[in-house]
């Protein structure tokens, strides 16, 4: 049943014939338009969809549209000069036309990826309107309700705090949307350098506007609807019966797409020796959550139709839970090409490891488990597919629109040029959209149909479906001598990589590489296996199993550390790689490793908040409260881009006859910052201003390979492609000039002007050229500059000895906590942050990666635990709020990378390595307890806290013995010592 | 698909509740919708809604009968922003950890009883403070004790006919103080692990005269610690005060491990908590 509904949007009347329980947030979107409003989850957990209902904000997923009859509804289409526009007229495209909250949103980097922001937005606009200014607590009162996956909220409070003091008159951020000292379009011959600027996001105005096309913000009328069938069943075999009566019962549904539909290959996966996942499955289902068959037909016929009016017949088997189950010696193999279910295995080994542990002075073991860590992108899966001709153009939410294209043209049976990728603006990546989602399945169905055919995940099908991070179990063992250097380290990691292979061979193969830490050690011995079981596949996820690793070789360093009483920070000084270390895989590093000035930079911070934390806690104990503080450290490095694999970018810079210039870049700008960087860098390669430079992103029709946001590479290789499209071009213009390198460059009005220190301008008439060839077809430029980059690595050996990565990334971070010693519960208070970049290219968005990398980072030590069938919402399934993220001190270490474009390396990943370590760290460092099972959440800690503490009452009770901190790992007996401990608290109290 | 109505009366709606009954599909109740939609997330809906926010009247938390009414459609931000005693710090203080602000401006205190999660932090406030859920239908008005309302997991006595109109909560003399403490992993936006409510009155000497302890959370249905609110009368209500919490105090409790921690570590969570929030109102 259908009613009328009058309202106000935006100020404007609204009258439309709606079914009344419709949810606001679809009426908005769907049959208004108003795509700015999110939706992340349908249920009231995310805020993504944050509207205002006569003022007061309100989830539009959770409010049905006859409630909101004669109210007044604002959303982000209402903010800024859109509120003095007429209806139907073009959304804001310039900075002034926004509001001054969204110019503070885009001047601080407090949008990323935007998928929260409208909802950010609509939560903080009443304290900006209110009467007092705001405190902090009150802003982060107000927008505690949305979650921010990419910044770690810091940036977003703070673009709070400054629009809520700019409307009060006072002082406002740097004017202009570039918001820095690459701002102004300086006069020839004075302009600054675009890198090392805080530019504002060249994507930026159309994410604070909400007028930026996510993968569900297509119009749904122009599309049929897709819905996958999945497995309720880990492991099952089944058969799909009569499908006769489902479509004369539904006679909206125009095709049900099973396996035996799938014209190519049903198998995709990212490696081509490695494809075993089908796009449908074909009589057996691996995990809970695989698709089995889709239904397509106009939306209300698919939404009307349950699973159970489906026919199908299961027969479940018993499944492989974990890796114990699939290693046993009787467990059924998954896969034939998987013996033993282990799909692959990763090995580095350099030097003698026994006689190194021989020679220790020390020894330190430990065993780490981690578990299933969910992506929570805040924009599930969505695309469209459409087919024009004899080819399919695909519009999707990805990471990687080449290997989306090459898998996609398996799966049709088409050749790679025969299939478009075009990446919508992506909400959200971290590796968990570099595998194919709704690809295959909306390709499908518009190839075989040839009518243009969408889907929209929800979060529950995004959860069951998509890949996560490898749960783990890891042994480490390690040495040192009575000077404190490493003499030996031993690791052994096996990764469950689920039901299919996904990335889980980078994993094995990146861990083994970087498994004993930032350190030199002249013996190594590092293995690990991924495993398949019978749950999801685990994949790509911000650091490929490294941040795993991480948690065990921390831990390691800090126990040594204690044993031979050394401060934990200089212990790993000590050992720091640095230019002219050689690494486990024998690769001796030339430059740019700046973990030395990292953990330097640190040290009064590290030294400061011991202080101050140990003096709470003499305060604490004497005044009997029970909590304490703690400080910790973690230290980390990372390769940058792929294993010793090939890893090329190519960029395009273009001029046309105008004389405007576009860069034609495959890079996807996942919320990052890929495009603004790669704007900054092509511009001063040039020698234009950055606003001067238009972006063509992504498309694969448009632009040329530059290969997958993933691996922290963009700014490193395809960072290096476009400073060699921009050299390019600029010797292009400089030789039709016969100028020299000296010279500066104008464009514009048809004209290029080149003009040399002291020299008279020489014009070059840009009509006169003819066009040259690009990537995209559709252009015309008269000047093109090609950029070719990748990185120097060689394969590795039996052994992993060889050059796996052309750079690496370097960074060290401590964290403060306080621990409520009865309840488990855990607070950081703060956090230090130091990496080498090699060069900031976007200072702001360098400290963006960095927040965002903490907050990931912060969940996974505290409180991130995906349960296949049991977490599949967000409020089951936890990530840090804005109230759980600590203020953040970012020290950004400029150790250049001379293979680095203008010294530049990666962050995104780097960012989340150490933040576990380092809070797991402090809270041994508050309450004497070593937590080894993440994520640290209350019961554990506090079970943690109650073993150490009998243990300590028991070694009380035997004259000159250490309380041992084991506690919380039977069996790991060189965990930490409390003796050795300068900082560990007095729990008797 | 089901049907959709939203009656102007209190009248009209307990006779669209009687007719749906009577003919086998019991009406569902929508206010705030912030637990009817989560539920249905990718799933087929076929219910006759009958939502009840076009009712007039059934908003404002006043004063009535030697106490105060918080009607149907109050929502916990009118909680939060009502000019309410200290009775009722602790439903406030539950007011601002329920959602966010987006939930707690639509979300409303009779629908957080109404949909019987153990985890509601509404109720063990509810039984604190000793309320009464008011039930009307076309059969006429009933009044049951929250203690009595909530069922089981998800269940309550509202027959099929019936609307929940509001909440009677009796006054307590000016000397009572009232807190609600909740334990979970994040700071907004958290289902609680164990959660406590209290309600302490004290005469001239400060000694607890009337103590009534709820602990949500920890059972299928939020509970009142009667051992414990009993040995709590005649104490002084001083510094010190938590450690009249034995154990056995809590020994009706039954914490089920989850996603959320263990049973042990609730019952021990909960006891730290039930120390804590009598020592809060003691000092």
């Amino acid at each position: 049943m259908t009613a009328w509904v009058s309202f106000r949007v935006n100020g404007r009347p609204v009258d439309i014939e709606v079914e009344p329980m419709r949810r606001l947030a679809d009426v908005l979107r769907e049959d208004l338009g108003l795509t700015g409003t999110k939706v992340g989850c349908n249920a009231g957990d995310c805020g993504a969809c944050t509207v205002r209902i006569d003022d007061q904000q309100a989830c539009a997923c959770l409010v049905p549209v006859a409630q909101v009859a004669g109210s007044d509804v604002r959303t982000v289409e209402g903010m800024g000069a859109a509120a003095t526009r007429g209806a139907g007229e073009a959304p804001p495209r310039e900075f002034a036309d926004l509001s001054g909250l969204q110019q503070a949103f885009l001047e601080t980097g407090a949008a990323q990826c935007g998928i929260c922001t409208p909802g950010m937005l609509m939560a903080a606009e009443e304290l900006v309107e209110g009467p007092d200014a705001p405190t902090e607590a009150q802003i982060a009162d107000a927008i505690g309700g949305v979650l921010c996956r990419c910044t770690g909220y810091r940036k977003i409070v703070e673009a709070v705090g400054q629009a809520a003091a700019a409307t009060r008159g006072g002082p406002v951020g740097a004017a202009g949307p570039a918001g820095g000292p690459g701002a102004a379009t300086a006069p020839l011959g004075a302009r600054l350098p675009a890198v090392g600027a805080r530019l504002a996001k060249v994507d930026g105005i159309e994410r604070v506007a909400g007028t930026a096309t996510y993968g569900a913000d297509q119009p749904p009328a122009a599309f049929l609807a897709l819905r996958a069938v999945r497995s309720p069943h880990a492991r099952a075999r089944f058969r799909i019966g009569d499908l006769e009566p489902l479509r004369r019962r539904f006679p909206g549904l125009a095709m049900v797409l099973t396996a035996a539909d799938i014209p190519g290959q049903n198998r995709y996966g990212i490696y081509a020796t490695g494809k075993d996942q089908p796009a449908l499955a074909d009589g057996e289902v691996r995990h809970r959550g695989e698709a089995v068959l889709a239904l397509v037909g106009d939306a209300a016929t698919i939404d009307g139709i349950a699973d159970t009016d489906v026919p199908i017949e299961w027969e479940p088997l018993s499944p492989l839970a974990d890796m114990q189950a699939a290693t046993a010696a009787d467990a059924p193999v998954l896969h034939a090409h998987a013996p033993g279910n282990v799909l692959i295995s990763g090995r580095v080994a350099r030097g003698d490891v026994d006689a190194g542990l021989e020679a220790a002075s020390a020894i330190a073991e430990i065993e780490v488990e981690t578990t299933f860590v969910e992506h929570a992108y805040i924009e599930p899966e969505a695309g469209s597919a459409r087919r024009v001709g004899d080819r399919i153009e695909l519009f999707v939410s990805t990471q990687t629109p080449y290997m989306d294209r090459d898998e996609v043209a398996l799966i049709l049976g088409l050749r790679p040029d025969q299939v478009r990728i075009i990446p919508s603006a992506v909400g959200g990546g971290f590796g968990g959209k570099l595998d194919l989602s709704v690809h295959p399945l909306v390709a499908t169905a518009a190839w075989l149909l040839d009518r243009p055919v969408r889907a929209v995940w929800t979060r529950p099908e995004s959860m069951a479906a998509s890949p996560k991070r490898h749960p783990s179990t890891i042994r480490a063992r390690a040495g040192a001598d009575a000077d404190g250097r490493l003499t030996a380290f031993q690791f052994h990691g096996d990764f469950d990589t689920g039901a299919y292979a996904s990335w889980g061979p980078t994993v094995a193969n990146r861990v083994p590489v970087h498994a004993m830490g930032p350190y030199e050690v002249p013996a190594i011995l590092a293995t690990t296996r991924a495993i398949h079981t019978n749950n999801p596949p685990a994949g790509a996820f911000r650091g490929f199993g490294v941040p795993q690793a991480a948690i065990a070789h921390e831990a390691i360093m800090d126990d040594l550390a204690a044993q031979l009483g050394l401060d934990a920070l200089e212990f790993r000084l000590r050992n720091a790689l640095r230019a002219g270390s050689t690494t486990a895989t024998g690769q001796v590093l030339e430059a740019s490793a700046g973990l030395a000035a990292c953990l330097e930079a640190l040290r009064t911070h590290w030294i400061a908040r011991r202080l101050a934390a140990s003096a709470w806690n003499e305060q604490a104990v004497a005044g009997g409260l029970r909590s304490r503080r703690g400080v910790g450290i973690g230290a980390m490095w990372y390769g940058i881009g792929n294993t010793s694999m090939m890893n090329p970018s190519t960029i395009e810079l273009g001029v046309d006859r105008d004389g405007a210039v576009t860069l034609y870049s495959g890079a996807v700008d996942i919320g990052q910052g890929a495009s603004t960087v790669l704007v900054q860098i092509a511009a001063d390669a040039l020698g234009v201003a950055p606003e001067t430079v238009a972006l063509v992103s992504g498309d694969t029709d448009r632009t040329a390979d530059a290969g997958k946001s993933s691996a922290s590479r963009q700014t490193f290789v395809s960072g290096n492609a476009a400073r060699l499209a921009g050299e390019d071009l600029r010797a292009q213009v400089l030789q039709l000039a016969e100028a020299g390198d000296g010279a500066t460059i104008t464009l514009g009005d048809g004209r290029a002007t080149v003009t040399e220190p002291g020299g008279r301008p020489v014009v070059i008439d840009l009509a006169e050229l003819p066009p040259v060839a690009a990537t995209d077809a559709s252009a015309r430029p008269v000047l093109l500059g090609r950029g070719f980059f990748d990185p120097t690595t060689t394969p590795l050996d039996a052994d992993g000895q060889g050059r796996p990565y052309a750079t690496y990334a370097f960074g060290a971070q401590i964290a403060e906590v306080e621990v409520d010693l009865d309840l488990g519960t855990t607070r950081v208070l703060g956090m230090v942050a130091a990496h080498d970049v090699g060069r900031a290219v976007n200072p702001t968005q360098v400290e963006g990666q960095i927040h965002g990398g903490i907050a990931q980072g912060l969940g996974l030590a505290l409180m991130e635990a995906y349960v296949p069938g049991r977490t599949e919402n967000l409020h089951d399934y936890l990530v840090p709020t804005v109230g759980d993220m600590p203020p953040i001190t970012c020290l950004l270490i400029e150790d250049p990378e001379p293979a680095g474009p203008f010294g530049a390396k990666g962050v995104g990943e780097p960012a989340l390595v150490p933040t576990a370590p380092a809070i797991l760290g402090a809270i041994h460092a508050a309450t004497g307890a070593r937590i080894t099972t993440v994520p640290a959440s209350p019961d554990r800690v506090r079970g943690a806290i109650r073993e150490f503490e009998a243990a300590g009452s028991r070694a009380a009770s035997r004259p000159g013995a250490g309380a041992t901190s084991g506690a919380a790992t039977p069996g790991a007996d060189a965990t930490p010592r409390a003796g050795a401990d300068p900082d560990r608290a007095d729990l008797s109290a | 698909m089901g049907s959709y109505l939203r009656p102007a009366t209190l009248a009209e709606a307990i006779e669209a509740l009687a007719r749906a009954a009577d003919d086998g599909r019991p009406g569902v109740i929508v206010a705030g919708a912030t637990d009817h939609y989560p539920a249905r997330v990718g799933r087929v809906t076929d219910d006759d809604v009958i939502d009840v926010t076009g009712i007039a009247g059934l908003r404002a938390i006043e004063p009535a009968d030697g106490g105060w009414r918080i009607p149907a459609l109050a929502t916990w931000t009118d909680v939060a922003t009502a000019d309410l005693p200290p009775l009722f710090d602790g439903l406030r203080r539950a007011a601002r950890t329920i959602g966010g602000r987006q939930i707690q401006n639509r979300a409303t205190v009779v629908g957080n009883l109404v949909n019987a999660s153990p985890a509601a932090d509404g109720t063990p406030n509810l039984l604190a403070l000793d309320a009464e859920v008011v039930l009307a239908s076309v059969r006429g008005e009933r009044r049951v004790p929250v203690a009595a309302f909530v069922t089981g997991n998800r269940t309550t006595v509202r027959a099929a006919d019936e609307i929940v109109t509001g909440l009677f909560i009796p006054a307590l003399d000016s000397s009572v103080r009232s807190t609600f403490l909740k334990l979970g992993s994040r700071a907004y936006l958290v289902i609680s692990i164990a959660m406590v409510a209290a309600v302490v009155a004290v005469d001239a000497t400060r000694r607890v005269t009337h103590a009534r302890v709820a602990v949500g959370a920890c059972s299928p249905v939020a509970r009142r610690l009667w051992d414990l609110e009993a040995a709590l009368v005649g104490q002084p209500a001083a510094p010190g005060v938590g450690a009249t919490v034995r154990p056995e105090h809590l020994a009706g409790l039954s914490p089920i491990d989850d996603v959320r921690g263990t049973g042990t570590y609730r019952l021990e969570g909960a006891e730290a908590l039930v120390r804590r929030a009598l020592e809060e109102l003691a000092a």
